[in-house]
């Protein structure tokens, strides 16, 4: 996973509630055997005219103006910012896939939904928690200037704008610590290998039927 | 000494390291991996250049994409009609092969349903810890282990370091005693059970499904049980070792045998709740009141008597159940006081990892011999579990007293369970479904399904409708 320590980049909006992650990529997707590639049906339905389906090249599809991100002043947006329970709905890990390789290193909103939280943590991907004021700030930053940038410093826990201004944010340390070290929960959980391999000669011992049944 | 309940016998046995949050490194026994959550796993582990911690914990088996077709499966993988789908079941035999995994390709014996395959192989053993990328994982522990589904990035977290991390969950004991009712089977006691405490009764817990009934049911009617646990909103469902547990176990394929199988019995008989365990709650149910169970709507909670009538708009208190109610009933095209036995079906469907072993099979065919399909049903898919379950029930004869009623007769997988592969429900059709799950275009979109237990749905394909098997056949159900 990649650590995330500071990131400053351009901020695109997603200025409505309750984005569920069949919104952020939809079901005919899941069929797929990569987790990487969704970048280009992030958000498929609103971002273009047609219908996707999985396999197809996008860079031909009509495209729907009217959705902000595709347009010309948020390309290359890497902090998205979000309202309200963003990621609702079923617990698909490709809706962290799709941001995160679509470009985004962090989104900031006022809440998100539990399951969906907890998959951007696996990702690499920074979900920042800001109050409802905190956030009308920004998208009326955002709305205001074209080329809007953000830092998202992650060891101080602060959101800051150009204009000097900066929002406290909270995250649990056990994540932050992952996050910045860059260690997926496997490559921490691997750092226990002593302790797996000890649990498994004591069982061996008196459950040795557990090991070696299958072949 | 303090006393436990089963859940933390399996929950103590298996910690390898306690963290100060009270979460912990939990060790993994037996991972069972298909090929719609596994792909993203494998390639995980590649991009790390990671390897599989243990290879003879694994075992893998094609299942949700695969078709049920004769003639498509002939064909092989090359024979599945959808691309996707096809690559998709490719990719998990290149990966089992790759890494070494055990893997029970789409027409080899021990093929089937995970959740039917790992126990009838003997992959599931009683006192293991068993995951697979699948919520329905549940149903493993029937024979008293401790068995939950898990997302992808678990499913790439235990194939490299054979842990996961997790937190205790907290105990829930569902009880149920006395005899069942000629007719009543153990899909309608998880039925009731589900009516009884609804879809988030048992979040956050671990439920015991523990009493007379369960003592006396089969292993295969546990597993029934357990399976749709997850829809009463628990990760883990289980029921404590028996004799009955361990002659189901006994000769299986993974299973130990001369001096080994000895010291796993003796281990496995003291996987039980303690006398004086203390359940964080408990639920209390009485055989006598249960009955022959069918869903109207579209969540398993919105489950009635097969006698009774689909509520109408009066009985309910609040506007919010109010239009959850209108919702649903709109959805299914049903009017509130109609009688469930008025409910015509277009399809049934006896299959899935609920009920589609030996006994379901058997339970089925019961009422379908010498009888004949209705002219109004469009089809009847009967798909066993496994390869295993479809050679011992053609050995039986089931399948010709299957295709004499006019019913079809299919290659084992999750079929019509999920609208991932060919068999789907057409918009607004009515079906009798043996499956898990009623949500709003589950069995394809706009499907309107109905549970309820293989005898009923057999039932139902006969009359064209709803019906109840008690009054409709008498004679088989005893
Ligand atoms: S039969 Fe249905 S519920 Fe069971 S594993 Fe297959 S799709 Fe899931």
């Amino acid at each position: 996973m990649k650590a995330f320590t500071r990131h400053s980049g351009l901020v695109g909006p997603m200025d409505r509630a309750n984005v569920d992650t069949d919104m952020i990529i939809p079901k005919q997707f899941l069929k797929s055997i990569k987790r990487s590639g969704f970048g280009p049906n992030l958000f498929d339905e609103l971002r273009y005219l047609d219908s996707g389906e999985p396999g197809q090249d996008c860079s031909m599809r009509p495209l729907n103006v009217e959705f902000p991100l595709n347009q010309q002043r948020y390309s290359g947006a890497s902090i998205l910012l979000a309202r309200t329970n963003f990621g609702c709905g079923s617990s698909r890990e490709h809706a962290p896939w799709a941001l995160e390789d679509y470009g985004f290193r962090a989104i900031i909103a006022p809440s998100f939904a539990d399951i969906f939280y907890n998959n951007c943590f696996k990702n690499g991907l920074l979900p920042v928690v800001l109050s409802e004021q905190s956030v009308d700030r920004l998208f009326a930053g955002l709305y205001l200037e074209e080329g809007y940038q953000l830092t998202v410093d992650l060891k101080d826990q602060q959101v800051l704008s150009s204009d000097g201004s900066s929002y406290d944010f909270e995250i649990d340390e056990f994540r932050k610590q992952c996050l910045l070290n860059g260690l997926d929960e496997i490559a921490l959980t691997l750092q226990e290998a002593t302790s797996i391999k000890r649990y498994e000669t004591q069982r061996a011992a008196c459950h040795p039927w557990v090991f070696g049944a299958i072949k | 000494m303090s006393q436990k309940t089963l859940y933390d016998k399996l929950w103590e046995s298996h910690i390898v390291t306690e963290r100060d949050d009270g979460s912990a490194l939990i060790y993994i026994d037996r991972h069972i991996i298909h090929e719609v959550t596994s792909p993203q796993a494998f390639e995980g582990l590649r991009l790390a250049g990671r390897k599989p911690w243990r290879l003879d914990t694994n075992v893998a088996t094609p299942d949700h994409n695969i078709s049920t077709d004769r003639f498509e499966r002939e064909a092989g993988v090359a024979g599945i009609p959808d691309l996707t789908s096809r690559i998709q079941v490719q990719t998990l035999d290149d990966n089992c092969e790759h890494f070494g995994i055990k893997e029970f390709k789409m027409n080899e014996m021990g093929q089937g349903i995970v959740h039917v395959m790992g126990p009838e192989l003997g992959a599931t053993m009683p006192g293991m810890t068993v995951v697979c990328g699948d919520s329905h994982t549940a149903t493993h522990g029937a024979l008293g282990c401790l068995a939950h589904g898990i997302g992808t990035s678990e499913v790439e977290h235990v194939l490299a370091s054979q842990c996961l991390v997790a937190k205790k969950m907290k105990n829930m004991r569902v009880t149920v005693d006395g005899c069942l009712a000629t007719g009543v089977t153990p899909k309608d006691v998880v039925l009731a059970i589900i009516g009884k405490i609804g879809t988030a009764g048992g979040n956050g817990h671990a439920i015991e499904f523990a009493g007379e009934v369960f003592r006396d049911m089969t292993v295969e009617g546990r597993m029934t049980v357990c399976n749709m646990a997850i829809e009463a909103g628990a990760r883990v469902g289980m029921v404590a070792v028996d004799e009955t547990t361990i002659d189901y176990v006994h000769g299986r394929q993974f299973v130990p045998s001369g001096g080994l199988w000895g010291l796993a019995v003796a281990y496995w008989k003291t996987l039980v709740s303690d006398d004086q365990a203390v359940f964080d709650s408990e639920v209390f149910l009485h055989a006598d009141e249960i009955a022959p169970q069918v869903t109207w709507g579209t969540s398993p909670e919105m489950v009635a008597e097969v006698t009774a009538r689909v509520p109408d708009l009066s009985s309910q208190k609040t506007p919010e159940e109010r239009r959850g109610l209108e919702r649903a009933l709109a959805y299914m095209g049903l009017e509130g006081g109609q009688a469930i036995t008025s409910i015509a079906v277009d399809r049934v469907f006896i299959g899935s990892c609920t009920n589609s072993r030996i006994e379901d099979m058997r339970a089925a065919a019961a009422v379908a011999r010498g009888r004949k399909t209705a002219s109004s049903v469009k089809q009847v898919l009967v798909v066993p579990g496994s390869q295993m379950v479809k050679a011992q029930a053609e050995a039986e004869g089931l399948d010709k007293v299957f295709i004499n009623a006019g019913m079809e007769w299919r290659e084992p997988g999750c079929s019509m369970c999920l609208a991932m592969n060919a068999d789907k429900l057409g918009s607004g059709e009515h079906c009798a479904s043996t499956s898990n799950r009623n949500f709003e275009g589950r069995q394809g979109n706009g499907g309107r399904t109905h549970l309820m237990s293989p005898a009923m749905a057999a039932a139902a394909a006969v009359a064209g409708h709803i019906v109840d098997v008690r009054d409709f056949v008498q004679e088989v159900v005893t």
